[in-house]
């Protein structure tokens, strides 16, 4: 099966700071890929350069459009539903408004799929009404996921889903991921500092150490890799 | 107590005007961190486009209907081409462009219209009611101002457009993952805040007179009263316009000459930002570094 998302040599910049200097990875249709390093690797600034948030040079193919030089908006807009590090929910906003907002880019009206989120999410249902901003660290992961499935995308992009949230939380979250990604049949793209459970549910893994790729394989093998484990997995 | 009341109520119509330049003022601003300081201007602009179209013979509401269609594109193309290429420039940049416009329509509103007053009428009769209590034209003026503020409730209530524009002001980066054209809504916000104002200056003309330092005072008013209601909070600058009208007419009846009036304005503004710099209904903003 072709990939749906490929990168081919790219770079991405901050300013006149070269912060990617030319990487190559592919999300395979209905797969799910990792991204592991340390912080400062470049893992959020590749999220961000597909996403347009971030100036960059090479080639960006989604689903066989390229997507360099279209803005953000517009790369949403195609089917790529990014959920940023720091989840980016709209704490002024009422959980529902935060979904009908995730639903934005599609015509109609939105309450199949607002009922879809809230089977998943049940407490995301019991706290409708509630400003987004007086949910718990899991709870506002939970919205942002969801926020970004309203879209029906293609592609998700998840930066970090674990950060700051209780293990137990972490294992609720991604047993729901793994779960949306085989029933709604969306492609995933994940950055995560927690790599056993990343390479758990993954089906390729790139490492990337200061903006180069220097390991990549399936999950599985690179699970098994000695250094990796030393490095990422601790034993 | 008779007195009292009546000047309660010419209080409310004029806070009403004053409410609604307010929640232009509030809107720009919590979409772009920016206070307008030509929204009055532009809105006496606009009032002068009314004029001319009311004079050309179009009935009132028709030429009223027309004014706020033309001030929402006026007020898009403005933040396209005047507002946009300062979005990224330091705060006091973008304050000099807006207080450059304000010069602009200033002088141009001078220069098509000349300086001399001219009288502008009102689409409701001047009758007195309830035992002269409250006029009718205050009435109106009262109900025109509760009926924009409801469709605008509405709007950015239940319309996907409101809801897009009010993530877009409170955080631009997640709205453009969402799909939102952030730039579009700032746009739509600065025609909308455009729109406002116009119903604001075709309100206070027939009150005022028309001319192009109409607004001088209106803005001053319209900015306390954003000010005390918290800047960031539009239900708080319509209360807070509302406060301002009230209070200005009562202390201009009985403490002060009603030459001095537009000191109150002055004086609230200092107290609020003294005693209270987020306003009734402000919430602090915190930056994060």
């Amino acid at each position: 099966m072709a990939p749906i998302l490929q990168l081919h040599g790219v770079k991405a910049f901050y300013g006149a700071l070269e912060a990617l200097h030319g990487i190559d990875i592919a999300v395979e249709d209905g797969g799910m890929t990792v991204l592991l390093g340390a912080n400062g690797a470049g893992k959020t600034t590749t999220l961000r350069a597909v996403c347009g948030m971030v100036r960059s040079e090479g080639d960006i193919i989604f689903a066989g459009a390229p997507l360099q030089r279209r803005s953000t908006e517009a790369i949403a807009a195609m089917g790529v539903a990014h959920v940023p590090e720091g989840r980016g929910t709209f704490i002024g906003l009422t959980v529902e408004e935060n979904l009908r907002l995730g639903a934005y880019t599609r015509a109609g009206k939105p309450h199949d799929a607002m009922a879809r989120m809230y089977g998943y999410f049940p407490i995301l249902a019991d706290r409708r009404r509630q400003q987004a901003g007086a949910l718990s660290g899991g709870e506002q992961q939970m919205l942002a996921i969801a926020r970004a499935l309203m879209m029906a995308p293609r592609l998700l992009v998840l930066d970090e889903p674990s950060f700051g949230l209780a293990p137990r939380v972490v294992e609720a979250i991604f047993a729901i991921i793994d779960r949306i990604r085989r029933e709604q049949r969306v492609s995933v793209l994940l950055v995560e500092q927690n790599a056993s459970v990343a390479l758990a549910l993954a089906d390729h893994a790139y490492l990337i150490e200061t903006g180069y790729v220097v390991a990549s394989g399936s999950a599985k093998v690179l699970a098994d890799d000695p250094q990796i484990r030393r490095s990422y997995l601790g034993y | 107590m008779h007195l009292f009341l009546q000047q309660v109520f010419s209080g409310l119509a004029s806070g009403a005007i004053y409410a609604s330049l307010a929640l232009a003022l509030v809107m720009i601003y919590r979409a772009t961190d920016l206070v307008n300081f030509a929204q009055g201007e532009m809105a006496m602009f606009s009032t002068y486009i009314a004029w001319m179209l009311i004079n050309a013979g179009v009935p009132f509401w028709a030429a009223f209907a027309l004014t706020l269609a033309v001030s929402f594109i006026g007020g898009m193309v403005i933040e396209r081409i005047v507002i946009r290429p300062v979005e990224n420039a330091p705060v006091l940049a973008a304050v000099v462009v807006t207080l450059g416009l304000l010069l602009i329509f200033n002088a141009l509103a001078g220069w098509l219209f000349t300086y001399t007053l001219q009288e502008f009428p009102s689409p409701f009769p001047d009758r007195p009611l309830f035992g002269a209590l409250i006029t009718t034209r205050d009435l109106g003026v009262i109900a025109v101002t509760l009926a924009m503020l409801a469709l605008l409730f509405v709007f950015f209530r239940f319309t996907a457009t409101g809801l897009a524009m009010r993530a877009a002001a409170q955080n631009p980066a997640s709205a453009r993952l969402c799909g939102i054209r952030v730039g579009r809504m700032l746009a739509i916000g600065w025609g909308l805040a455009a729109a406002i104002g116009a119903t604001a200056g075709i309100m206070v003309a027939p009150i005022l007179f028309l001319d192009p330092n109409m607004m001088g005072g209106v803005l001053l008013y319209a900015f306390t009263g954003a000010l005390l209601g918290g800047i960031t909070s539009p239900v708080g600058a319509v209360i807070g316009g509302l406060i301002v009208g009230v209070t200005e007419n009562l202390v201009g009846t009985y403490l002060i000459a009603s030459q001095l009036k537009l000191t109150v304005a002055l004086i609230l503004i200092i107290v609020v930002l003294v005693f209270r710099p987020n306003g009734l209904f402000g919430t602090a903003i915190v930056r994060r570094v």
